[in-house]
């Protein structure tokens, strides 16, 4: 007697997605997996505290104007939430960034990814997006929100038309601390296969350039060399754009630079380093 | 070859200045394909480089009529690949591993997830589906890696290796496996692997590289030629002159792991016995004693032995 159904494997009938949407697979399949970490949980809901202390502050501002000479709401009280985010931004690098590329190295993962159709490029872009997607949420998104309270308790749009650069300004500014942080951990991320090193390279990277600006800027006496320091560029690029006074005389083109280099050569990093075969000639 | 699934023309392949491939033309026919080869000959090379992973120095890869240097990703959504070393998605089950894997490869995510069931079940792994890869043992982790290729339905399957590590039961079943597939369920592939038994049994045609090279190609039965040529002997006495007076008229020794000496023997066969005549008056005139001498059947052990020149 035959069987009624053959329940071996079958060949496949469905209709296939178009080439070149795999980076929303790897994205999402990040995202789920990092929500799933009750620690990682608890860093972010951690990311949102700052912004509810303003959201308070806003209010009480709003409703006895008097309290706004302590702390007054202008274009520089979202600059220093931007600033204050910062180590947020930290946190979140080197919880959720860390690994993205190092556990596929350790686990062989890249050979299994890149003999499917999708490209280099496309694996870069669904792993940075997982970790844009969450520095979005602790820098842009509690930053745009901030601003809509403001309207919102005011009742009018007086801010906006007073400072017309605050909300491209918050964007700008946060994007680049999103967009300079996700490109250096993830080229970090492809040149070691263990977690922890990646973390631990990443804080001394930025806690080294950090503390060597400190010391040049006390021996020299100015701050001309503060493009040393990643955050400091990032820092000299926000005051720009929320019209502040600078606090570092290095020039803010020169900042730019630094910026655009660090994030061409992690591209370049990134580039050599995600490959489905590594080939020691 | 018209009905060719894969085809390379004067490829070249580099590493450093080792040359892992040299100038190699060859055309592999649709069906069940062994690639042999030592360590070291240049199939994992091959593999990699019609999987796009490797750049050719030199030289055309085509794969299921497409050229692996225009399209790329048009022939890795058709190929399956079963990686040589092991290869997971860390912090995944098998289940949500296939899956996933399905869904890179273009499968909507409710299809990719069925099939992942399906293709788990099949290579045997449906009771431990919910268990992390990271707990399999290496046997298990063979099995996945052959899931994750085939969850897509490929139309071409690269398998590298695809028993190493296994026991005797997981190895045997492995191979109904490839065999099932290539011959029951219309699904080409190329099985690279030095197990000569393994290629013999899941295989009809075999490509042999040798020191990045094509040592020989063809099906395996014609390589093997007709039975009777193939001597198995055991001589008492010096070997050397006996070996030596043997290849001086054109017959071929092969020594096996046992005592005894596998000989070839070229050219038409002749009268019903008159090989085995010669074998004994050439021992007779060396001074050798034969102890033993019997018609074997051709293996493709010695298909393999006589294309890259052991003796």
């Amino acid at each position: 007697m035959s069987p009624i159904h053959d329940q071996s494997y079958r060949r496949y009938a469905g209709t296939k997605r178009p080439l070149g949407q795999s980076w929303q697979v790897i994205a999402g399949a990040g995202i789920r997996s990092l929500l799933s970490r009750k620690l990682f949980l608890a860093v972010l809901l951690c990311a949102w505290i700052p912004f509810i202390a303003r959201a308070v502050h806003l209010y009480f501002v709003t409703m006895y104007p008097a309290a706004g000479q302590i702390l007054p709401v202008d274009a520089k009280y979202f600059m220093l939430f931007i600033d204050q985010q910062g180590f947020f931004i930290f946190m979140v690098t080197v919880f959720a960034g860390s690994g993205l590329i190092a556990a596929d190295r350790r686990a062989n993962a890249l050979q299994v990814y890149l003999s499917k159709p999708l490209m280099r490029t496309e694996y870069i872009a669904g792993k940075l997006a997982i970790l844009m997607t969450f520095l979005t949420f602790v820098s842009v998104v509690p930053g745009i929100l901030l601003l809509v309270l403001q309207v919102t308790f005011a009742a009018n749009l007086d801010f906006l038309r007073t400072y017309p650069y605050v909300i491209p300004a918050v964007l700008l500014s946060s994007m680049a601390w999103v967009i300079v942080s996700s490109f250096a951990m993830l080229a970090l991320s492809s040149l070691s296969k263990s977690t922890r090193y990646v973390a631990i390279l990443y804080a001394g990277t930025v806690f080294f350039t950090e503390s060597v600006f400190g010391v040049l800027s006390a021996i020299t006496n100015s701050t001309r060399l503060a493009w040393i320091s990643v955050g400091a560029n990032i820092e000299i690029v926000t005051d720009v754009m929320f019209r502040q006074p600078p606090r570092y005389e290095t020039p803010v083109t020169v900042a730019i630079l630094v910026l655009v280099g660090l994030i061409v050569l992690a591209v370049s990093v990134l580039e050599r380093r995600v490959r489905g075969v590594e080939v020691v000639a | 070859m018209a009905n060719a699934s894969v085809i390379l023309d004067k490829v070249s392949v580099q590493y450093g200045k080792n040359a892992a491939l040299r100038d190699v033309s060859v055309s592999f026919p649709k069906g069940a394909v062994g690639l042999l080869g030592p360590n070291g000959a240049g199939k994992s090379t091959m593999l990699k480089s019609l999987l796009g992973f490797i750049t050719p120095k030199s030289g055309r890869l085509e794969v299921l009529g497409l050229n692996v240097a225009e399209k790329p990703m048009e022939v890795r959504a058709r190929l399956g690949y079963m990686p040589e070393s092991d290869g997971h998605i860390p912090g995944m089950n098998a289940v949500t591993f296939v899956a996933y894997c399905g869904q890179l490869a273009g499968l909507p995510k409710a299809d990719a997830m069925q099939r992942a069931h399906e293709v788990l079940y099949y290579v045997g792994l449906g009771e431990a589906r919910y268990r992390k890869v990271e707990e399999y043992s290496t046997g298990m982790k063979q099995r996945i890696k052959l899931a994750q290729a085939l969850v897509h339905d490929p139309d071409l399957l690269f398998l590298d290796e695809p028993t190493n590590g296994m026991d005797p039961k997981g190895r045997d079943e492995m191979l109904e496996l490839i065999r099932d597939l290539a011959h029951n369920k219309g699904v080409d592939l190329i099985l690279s692997s030095h197990l000569l038994p393994d290629v013999e049994f899941t295989c009809d045609y075999v490509v042999v590289l040798d020191k990045g090279a094509i040592a020989t190609s063809g099906s395996i039965d014609q390589l093997k030629g007709p039975s009777g040529r193939v001597f198995e002997v055991r001589v008492k006495g010096d070997l050397q002159p006996f070996i030596a007076a043997l290849t001086g008229v054109g017959m071929e020794c092969h020594e096996t792991d046992e005592d005894v000496m596998r000989v070839f023997v070229p050219g038409a066969v002749g009268g019903r016995g008159d090989d085995q005549r010669r074998i004994c008056q050439i021992a007779k005139s060396t001074g050798a004693q034969v102890r033993h001498l019997r018609t074997s059947v051709p293996t493709l052990e010695d298909v393999f032995a006589r294309a890259i020149g052991e003796s």
